[in-house]
């Protein structure tokens, strides 16, 4: 059992790098970090070694995540429809504009494209992994990371306006 | 697997599909195929460069996002399972409960009665006021774990400026990363008579330790002194304007190791 609390313990920091990706915002980032924690451990003694931990604990955050999204969705019925994002457009580690801008690009992807691409491009899982821990066929995780590359292209290159968030002047 | 469009370990000689092309992106193929994707991105100028575009896109986010990996973990973050009982808090109502107690003696006994009683406990002096309260302040507030300070560490200027314009001395908070512990952050508390500064530091492994900083301290004895409040141990004493008082649920041993620390970090030369 200490073996494996010590894998959980070593998830951490990856955990957190790919909460900053999906969210752009240290609290919050760390706010789904903690949520998934309380939740890996209530439950950990039913993981049981049944599949990859990684995936496991990816596909625990990404469930917070979405039930997150939908929570702020419904309280986002009450505001304004072209409302300012709940907190302000930041960099995480970033200072240079090219960074910025990057983060600024990988916000505004859609939320399931954004999730392929950290956990293939960034936190390596393989394709098998990620359909594991988001609970999707393997097959549309290889159209949402197609879409997802192709979009951040184009945003990048500013073929696309960055239209979900808005411009601070 | 279940989508044949993918195949995961490709049969060479098959077509090229934009999955491999992803896969050969991701550094996921098998050696043989990824000679045939090499082959075919060779004449393909077009793929090829959607290709590299993906690549340095993965370069990009690791660069924006590595960094995140060499930051400390927050301290609110629980690394290891709840414990079944909740000792924090069985620990915060003892200790609640020890100083009621002790309330309800003063009361019932009177002043002097109660002063034996507290000289009892230790045999130097009475235990002054201060170091009670700061007893007091580590049991209510150490165990909080989603409010126990009003200012942040991370903000430790501002934490200590504010502190000690309230103090009317220039307060400090001891850095304690030598011997394992991070500053939490902090708080204001009514004292005896004014107020209080509090700060409380956190280890990795979840205790936490509280330095009580007063100027409601009087007699110049700078001598250390030990007393135990229920669970809750304290060494204090006095230095300068202050009376300290570093308490925390651990042992005396590791207790007296950071108070010596704080001291040697708080007394002037």
């Amino acid at each position: 059992m200490r073996d494996d609390e010590a894998r959980i313990v070593a998830c951490i920091p990856s955990l957190r790098r790919y909460a900053r990706g999906l969210t752009g915002d240290p609290h919050r980032a760390d706010d789904l970090v903690q949520d998934t924690l309380e939740r890996a451990w209530s439950r950990y003694s039913r993981w049981q070694r049944r599949g990859d931990l990684r995936a496991w604990m990816f596909g625990i955050m990404h469930n917070r995540y979405i039930d997150g999204l939908r929570a702020s969705a419904r309280r986002a019925e009450d505001s304004p429809p072209e409302g300012l994002p709940e907190v302000p457009v930041r960099a995480s580690q970033a200072d240079g504009l090219e960074m910025r801008d990057l983060d600024r690009c990988l916000q505004a992807l859609p939320p399931e494209q954004r999730t392929v691409l950290l956990l293939i491009g960034v936190e390596e899982l393989s394709y098998q992994q990620t359909a594991q821990a988001l609970d999707v066929p393997l097959g549309t995780v290889m159209s949402r990371l197609s879409r997802a590359r192709e979009r951040l292209a184009a945003l990048m290159q500013g073929r696309e306006p960055v239209n979900r968030l808005q411009r601070v002047k | 697997m279940n989508d044949p469009r993918i195949r995961p370990v490709p049969a060479p000689g098959a077509p090229i599909a934009e999955a491999d092309l992803h896969a050969y992106a991701d550094g996921c193929l098998p050696a043989a195929r990824r000679t045939e994707v090499e082959t075919f991105l060779a004449s393909h100028p077009q793929d090829r460069a959607r290709v590299e575009t993906w690549q340095a896109q993965r370069r990009a986010l690791h660069a924006l996002l590595d960094p995140v990996l060499d930051e400390p973990l927050p301290l609110r973050l629980p690394l290891r399972p709840p414990p079944r009982r909740m000792p924090w808090r069985a620990l915060a109502a003892a200790a609640a409960a020890a100083v009621v107690s002790a309330g309800a003696a003063w009361l019932a006994r009177g002043e002097l009665d109660a002063r034996r009683a507290l000289a009892a406990q230790s045999q130097a002096a009475a235990v002054p006021h201060y170091a009670q309260r700061a007893a007091v302040a580590y049991a209510v507030y150490a165990p909080d774990r989603g409010r126990p300070v009003e200012v942040p560490g991370s903000q430790e200027q501002s934490l200590v400026a504010w502190l000690t314009r309230r103090l009317g001395a220039p307060v400090r908070a001891p850095s304690l990363g030598a011997v394992g512990y991070e500053l939490v952050g902090g708080r204001l508390l009514p004292g005896g008579a004014g107020p209080v500064a509090l700060f409380m530091y956190g280890a990795p492994d979840g205790r936490r330790l509280t330095l009580y900083v007063t100027r409601e301290a009087t007699g110049g004895d700078a001598a250390f002194r030990f007393t135990r409040e229920g669970p809750v141990n304290v060494f204090y004493w006095v230095e300068g304007p202050f009376g300290y008082a570093l308490s925390g649920a651990v042992s005396r041993e590791e207790l007296q190791r950071v108070s010596q620390e704080v001291y040697r970090q708080l007394s002037p030369g």
